[in-house]
């Protein structure tokens, strides 16, 4: 297995991110996707404060999951196109850097995007946590870093398939759905403070991280051959 | 070769019509649930078949995915080997959960030193991967039987169609998981298809433990109905439902093998017609 | 009492469904095969 030397990864990622703010194409569409999801749910679903503080967790993480499924696909199509994908299968540098970077990147990019859902998901939704709202930042970073990781994983796989698009969600979801699980019950358990029948989520947390290690090993062990495969 | 299957597919059908009647009139009535009960016969083997094709699919990928680099193959003989031993010595060693064998601990470890070795020697690189295929093709067709028994078991004993209990929702992601590895195999060009497939299959059998122990937690908290029960079972329903899944997996064996047959045929097919495009004056067919 | 007929006719239509489908696959491969052994093709 290669080492991740970290000036290659950074220098990607910076790229990456570079590339994505002068563009602005993805972000304008994220952003306007990421309102219109959460305007859409409100619509469907329109609870008092005390029901949807119940149901919040599950409805909040169904959308993050749609808005990084739009992100993800976005990912590798840039590099298609410019048949960049070739040009790091020929270069030295290692292909775990070429993940790390374009999972670190993703990874940004949906934190962003939910950083700006969430306030719109608490004031349409009337949510207050009841119990230690700081819980929520791990949930969010381990649950999103979970999403990401195998959704970046993933994209590479559906690179050369048909319905490329609807390949990744087909793909990603199974496989996420302990992940899912955890992020849900913890976000519930964390917004229902001491009400509900869990009292805590750090179990839920434990579990995520867990997820989390699995998974990104896994990702880094089978990514060269994936890369290569293509 | 070939002989034998006709005479397995006798011996297959004379299991499962045995099976049947054994399930219907031989096995007792169950107490409190009634005749109802004997869907057990039928969603219990099949159950078991699924998860042994699957695990299957699970080897064979792994073993595409490392023959080519001998340092990772070495490695997975090795930790093949290391189960089988731990296994072994463990059932005997360590305290087990309550209702455990030690011996069916054991026999498990070797079966799966067994198994890993066995596809190793009879199966080339090729045949693995086709072996993949054929596994979790039949696997998903037997776990689809189970996620139908087993509602239609439920909803008269249970009142319910459905329920998140920890054995049919983690059944239901091990089905959507070889779903989405057979649209996959489905929808990718044939080149790098057998490699991205034998990398979902293997974080698809990373996730499943993940997902059963993480119900098994969440409902323990939260209990609901388990479809199933626990607890000690009558020696004559013991008897029974071993006969249908010794039938069961006959049957599958059979399929197994018809598909692997038609895999085979398929992709010399596909080479026959590559070359030929190849040689072939002026063009392609 | 139904719903053990159905579930054990289900589980035989589901089978007997996939095994359809492979007798199909295995005709059309057949068809193909024969396609490309007719001497004179081309």
């Amino acid at each position: 297995m290669s080492t991740v030397p970290p000036g290659v990864t950074r220098a990607t990622l910076i790229k990456d991110l570079r590339l994505e703010w002068r563009s602005k194409d993805a972000i304008n569409s994220m952003l306007f996707f990421a309102l219109l999801v959460v305007v859409v749910f409100s619509f469907s679903f329109d609870p008092d404060a005390e029901e949807s503080r119940q149901i919040a967790g599950g409805l909040v993480w169904v959308a993050f999951l749609f808005a990084s499924v739009v992100a993800l696909n976005q990912t590798w199509a840039r590099e298609l196109r410019n048949a960049v994908m070739d040009a790091y299968r020929v270069s030295p540098a290692p292909a775990n850097s070429l993940f790390l970077a374009k999972a670190v990147g993703n990874f940004i990019f949906v934190c962003i995007l939910e950083a700006l859902m969430t306030p719109l998901f608490i004031i349409f939704y009337k949510l207050r946590a009841l119990g230690p709202a700081w819980q929520l930042i791990p949930v969010a970073l381990l649950g999103t870093w979970a999403l990401v990781v195998n959704g970046t994983f993933f994209a590479a796989m559906s690179l050369r398939t048909r319905s490329r698009e609807i390949m990744l969600p087909l793909l990603l979801f199974p496989i996420s759905i302990p992940a899912i699980l955890a992020m849900v019950n913890a976000t519930t358990v964390i917004l229902l403070g001491g009400e509900g029948p869990d009292t805590s989520a750090k179990f839920w947390i434990v579990l995520l991280g867990a997820y989390d290690v699995v998974f990104t090993t896994g990702c880094l062990l089978l990514f060269e051959t994936v890369l290569n495969a293509e | 070769m070939k002989r034998i299957f006709p005479i397995l597919a006798i011996v297959t059908a004379a299991l499962l019509s045995y099976g049947l009647y054994a399930a219907m009139v031989i096995a007792p009535r169950e107490l409190t649930m009634g005749d109802v009960q004997r869907i057990f016969y039928y969603h219990v083997p099949s159950a078991w078949t699924a998860f042994l094709l699957f695990f299957l699919n699970f080897v064979a990928s792994i073993q595409y995915l490392v023959r080519p680099k001998p340092f990772a193959d070495r490695l997975a003989k090795w930790v093949a080997v290391f189960i089988g031993v731990a296994c072994c010595i463990g059932a005997f060693v360590f305290p087990l959960p309550e209702g455990v064998e030690p011996g069916s601990v054991a026999t498990t470890g070797i079966a799966i030193t067994a198994i890993y070795f066995v596809i190793r020697k009879f199966f080339s690189e090729q045949g693995t991967d086709a072996l993949a295929v054929t596994t979790a093709e039949v696997g998903v067709v037997f776990c689809t039987v189970v996620l139908v028994t087993g509602p239609l078991w439920a909803r008269p004993v249970w009142g319910i169609w459905w329920t998140w209990d920890v054995r049919l929702t983690s059944t239901l992601v091990l089905w959507l998981i070889y779903v989405s590895y057979l649209m996959l195999r489905r929808f990718s060009s044939s080149g790098q298809t057998p490699v991205l497939a034998a990398a979902l299959a293997v974080f698809g059998l990373l996730d499943v433990p993940l997902v059963y122990f993480s119900i098994w937690i969440f409902r323990t908290q939260h209990p609901q109905p388990v479809i199933g029960g626990g607890g000690s079972i009558d020696p004559i329903m013991l008897r029974v439902l071993l006969i249908n899944w010794l039938a069961f997996l006959c049957f599958a064996f059979l399929v197994c093998w018809s598909r692997y047959r038609l895999e085979m045929m398929k992709r010399e097919v596909e080479e026959a017609q590559a070359m030929e495009g190849l040689l072939e004056p002026g063009g392609v067919r | 009492m139904n719903f053990l007929y159905a579930a054990y006719a289900a589980t035989w239509i589901i089978h007997i469904g996939y095994l359809t489908t492979l007798v199909r696959r295995y005709a059309r491969l057949k068809k193909e095969v024969d396609e490309m052994r007719r001497p004179g093709r081309g």
